[in-house]
């Protein structure tokens, strides 16, 4: 039984549709990521979930009971900002406890509450402090501490890490997700960081220009991706794009029948001679044959020229070059190879996934 | 792809919305209403009854009688409005063009790093905090022929020194620009000097090592990015003198004679005390179009431009 | 300046500081002389006046002229002096100024947090009615106020400088918390703030800087009206500007030139006070009336 469901909603705003018929369904305990370009519709459609936006027609419906014409303040959820939003002539304690303030709730029990919620995000220290006065991973912290004092059905995160350095950034992201596994809160969380939704998520939604583009884990989104923006879109460095032909049971890759390699595993033979296709293979599928996994199945060796060696320290990213066209493989630190050298590289079959050029759709 | 799970069988239940509601959402606007009511039936319905009035035969009272064009006509026949226009003319130009060359020049000398700015900037600018009666009484009582300015420089040993032109027909209206530009010229200061304050330094520099002087500096870059502000500072300042009554009132009367009658005060004297309101509407009305033509445009071009 | 293209030698800049010097305390002398002129003169004697040089320092100062001002000089047909008409200029004063940065606190919040279709029209519409040469509404508004029962009444004032306040007062509070985040709002609102809880608890009681500049501003526009007060409130309920105006403009008997000055001093006195104590928000209002528009 689903617990949030976002039902065929559309949003416009003058003539431009910002959301053109979204569906989504997300189970109690789920953390749901809404991942996709800037202007994609995902704040928007947060928006809508929250009740600051109302949608053109649709639905949100929470735990059975239909919100969307209720106010934000009545639907039992809480929203972590990308600003934090910590209102600034209030203290800590009182900027946790406002919520219950507007609620009625009594002086004492406020007190209680906040406590306990700060005594959870470690941040007591601080209760009397004004948000000027903190550090921004701690006003991150003290936003976490507002929502979580409501103790809503729903969490709602938009871009909340956007702000944050770096450093800070992984550390607050590691806590939003022990904050998940710990409390089986329901979330929905919002970034244009396909790292944050690969990390986060039990479930990411992708969305292009109002429209979801693929549902899924993170391991269906980065292995399986639907049609070639999602391949595009999330891992870095993004997947390779190959241009080939089918022929005779298996795939020319470069226009170049020469360079034949076997049908993947997942992808129908039935496909008729002479069709193009693009054949999507991550950076990591590409390495040299030291490294290749003895328990894959389909592995084709390739020669190429290098182009471009970038060491990371814990990789170095060979760039290849042939017939035209270039890959990007990832193999070993400590390998030498230089520019204009010639390499052969190992391809796995296994993890491509097959595109119809036409369509942008993975053939499977 | 996750599989899509079963509709549920109860239909959810939707909640529908009240009466509560609908008020809440028109809360703001009840709010704002009072206060755009206030000014539609303030400014712009009275203006039109102004308007009207032109277009009536008013004397003393309003009366509702169609008169056509009569006081415009009887307006326009008037040697007093010329005056005043004729006033307005000098006054607007020499108050507007020496507010600003002194407003400039002031800034340019304070933004070269002086010391003693926290105490010069408020004398320059304290003549805006004063009504401009007080203003008026002090510049009159200032450029008395007898006991101000002309008897102190006598007394001082300059026996032939004259300055009577606050007594001169001819010469009066350029007492009240001395006035006026002494009140504003601190304000235009302030204007220019954040303007100033707001071009950014690495031009300037760049502008040095190309081997620009001081003055070529000024001349070529630092004034032409000072462009909005000198359109703010005539906007501004054409403004205060189209509506500028008080300084006059007090510092001459609106003579000798009615050397000194600018549009202002001729609205006021044909209304209230001439007994001729529908000549006095006609030369509000004349106030009106003269500032409506220039503030329009700008505040449209303002309010575009935040559109983005 | 690079060293190899000096345009001007050490001993040039310093002549062109102290010509920068030179120059301005020249010039702060000549504003600052009028106001020397009547606090001078109104400490000096008739007879000095006369006779001698206005730019010279009195030989006697006495206060008798301001205690003469304040009690006894006569405007019109009274010879109460000025304390009344300065008191009506502070019981028109205070209402106004509170009642128009008020509702232009709220009107600048709803323009700014609650936007609705047609807003950019609506502050447009206000906005020009700062502007309006106030001619136009004379004829009109002294009608109503006639219909009304409240010519000549300090009521009658305070109601015409709340009107005519609305839109500065607005535009000052509309740009404030044009700045102010609107995420600020959007959380308050799902904690479950109503419209006027957001107000009360987080726009106003950051709102301090502006409703000083407010204040100040309307402060010294209303005090140092004269048109309205003339148009409106002749007679007993004169404020201070249009008493002190008929003070000095009187020509009937002796011109009591050191009284003359003393009473626009008096007329003086708050706002400059004003300005001393706040000065740096006085500039901030004036630019943001101006520049802004």
């Amino acid at each position: 039984m689903s617990f949030l469901e976002i039902k065929d909603i559309r949003k416009k705003i003058g003539s431009n549709e910002i959301l053109k018929g979204i569906n989504i369904e997300l189970e109690k305990g789920g953390f749901l990521v809404l991942v996709g370009p800037s202007g994609c519709g995902k704040s928007t459609l947060l928006n809508a979930i929250a009740g600051l936006l109302p949608p053109s027609s649709g639905d949100i419906i929470i735990d059975g009971q239909v919100v969307t014409d209720l106010h934000p303040s009545k639907r039992d959820i809480a929203m972590v900002f990308q600003s934090y939003a910590l209102y600034p002539n209030m203290t800590v304690e009182e900027n946790i406890a406002f919520a219950l303030e507007m609620r009625g709730v009594e002086k004492a029990q406020r007190e209680a509450e906040v406590k306990k919620v700060a005594k959870t995000l470690q941040i007591e220290h601080l209760l009397k402090r004004r948000p000027s006065q903190l550090s921004g991973g701690q006003r991150q912290r003290v936003a976490m501490g507002r929502a979580l004092v409501r103790q809503p059905r729903v969490f709602l995160f938009d871009e909340p890490l956007s702000n944050l350095d770096a450093k800070l950034r992984v550390e607050v992201r590691a806590e939003i997700k022990a904050l998940h596994q710990n409390t089986h809160a329901t979330i929905v969380y919002v970034t244009h960081d396909q790292i944050e939704a690969m990390t986060l998520a039990t479930k990411i939604v992708v969305l292009k220009e109002g429209q979801v583009q693929q549902v899924g884990t993170p391991a269906e989104i980065y292995n399986r991706p639907a049609n070639l923006f999602v391949a595009d879109f999330m891992g870095s460095p993004a997947m390779n794009m190959l241009k080939g032909k089918v022929s005779g049971g298996g795939i020319a890759l470069f226009g170049n029948d020469g360079i034949k390699v076997a049908m993947p595993p997942s992808v129908t033979a039935t496909l008729p001679d002479g069709k193009e296709v693009i054949l999507g293979l991550r950076p990591e599928a590409i390495t040299d044959s030291g490294l290749v996994d003895p328990k894959v199945v389909s592995v084709a060796q390739i020669e190429a020229d290098v182009t471009m060696v970038e060491p990371t320290g814990s990789d170095t990213f060979v760039t290849g070059r042939i017939d035209g066209a270039s890959f990007t493989a990832r193999t070993r630190a400590d390998l030498h190879v230089a520019p204009g050298q010639k390499f052969a590289f190992s391809f796995n079959l296994d993890k491509a996934v097959v595109f119809d050029p036409r369509t942008t759709q993975q053939i499977d | 792809m996750t599989t899509i799970e079963p509709a549920p069988v109860i239909a959810p239940q939707r909640q529908s919305r009240g009466f509560a509601d609908g008020l809440r959402d028109a809360l703001p606007k009840i709010v704002l209403a009072p206060s755009f009511a206030v000014i539609l039936v303030f400014v712009y319905g009275f203006i039109l009854w102004t308007v009207y009035l032109s277009f009536t035969t008013s004397r003393i009272l309003p009366v509702y009688k169609w008169g056509g064009f009569d006081a415009y006509f009887r307006l326009w026949g008037q040697p007093n409005w010329y005056v005043a226009m004729q006033n307005l003319a000098i006054f607007g130009v020499l108050y507007i063009g020496i507010c600003i060359a002194i407003g400039l020049f002031l800034a340019i000398l304070m933004d070269q790093r002086i010391r003693a700015e926290g105490v010069l900037r408020p004398i320059f600018l304290y003549p805006m905090a004063l009504s401009f009666v007080v203003t008026g009484t002090a510049w009159k009582w200032f450029l008395n022929p007898g006991l101000g300015l002309e008897h102190t420089m006598q007394n001082l040993g300059w026996t032939s020194f004259k300055f009577d032109w606050l007594v001169n027909p001819n010469m009066a209206i350029y007492t009240v620009v001395i006035a006026g530009v002494w009140q504003a010229s601190g304000f235009v200061m302030a204007m220019f000097l954040a303007g100033l304050r707001g071009i950014d330094g690495e031009i300037v520099k760049a502008a040095q090592i190309d081997g620009a002087s001081t003055v070529a500096i000024y001349r070529r870059i630092i004034i032409p990015l000072l462009r909005p502000v000198f359109l703010s500072a005539f906007i501004v300042l054409a403004h205060m003198a189209i509506k500028s009554y008080d300084l006059v009132i007090a510092l001459t009367g609106g003579g000798p004679g009615n050397a000194t009658e600018l549009p202002s005060t001729f609205m006021y004297s044909y209304t209230f005390t001439r007994n001729q309101m529908n000549v006095g509407s006609a030369s509000a009305v004349m106030m009106l179009m003269g500032i409506t033509a220039i503030i329009v445009p700008y505040l449209y071009s303002e309010l575009r431009e935040r559109k983005q | 300046m690079s060293a190899a293209n000096e345009t001007v030698s050490a001993g040039q800049a310093n002549a062109a500081r102290y010509f920068i010097y030179a120059a301005l305390i020249v010039l702060a002398v000549v504003y600052l002389l009028p106001l020397y002129v009547m606090l001078s003169t109104s400490l000096k004697s008739l007879d000095e006046i006369r006779g001698g040089n206005m730019l010279a320092l009195p030989k006697d100062p006495s206060i008798s002229a301001w205690v003469k001002a304040w009690g006894e000089a006569c405007i019109g047909v009274s010879c109460v002096g000025i304390k009344g008409y300065f008191w009506n200029s502070i019981k028109m004063v205070i209402p106004a100024v509170l009642i128009s940065t008020l509702l232009g606190a709220l009107n600048g919040y709803v323009l700014t947090k609650w936007r609705f279709p047609g807003h950019k029209i609506v502050f447009g519409m206000m906005l020009f009615a700062c502007f309006i040469p106030f001619q136009a509404v004379l004829i009109p508004m002294a009608r109503l106020l006639g219909l009304m029962g409240l010519s000549n009444s300090t009521t009658g004032l305070v109601m015409v400088h709340v009107i005519y306040g609305l839109g500065f007062t607005t535009l000052f509070f509309r740009n404030y918390y044009e700045a102010f985040p609107d995420e600020l709002v959007k959380a308050a609102m799902i904690d479950g703030a109503g419209f006027f809880r957001i107000f009360w608890r987080i726009l106003l009681p950051t709102s301090g800087p502006i409703i000083v500049v407010t204040i100040i501003y309307q402060f010294t526009n209303i005090w140092n009206d004269f048109l309205f007060g003339v148009s409106f409130a002749g007679g007993e309920a004169s404020p201070m500007t249009v008493a002190l105006n008929n003070l000095v403009s009187s020509s009937t008997g002796v011109k009591e030139y050191d009284v003359d000055m003393a009473a626009a001093i008096f007329a003086a006195l708050p706002t400059l006070f004003v300005y001393v104590v706040a000065g740096r928000y006085f500039v901030r209002g004036l630019m943001a009336g101006a520049v802004k528009g």
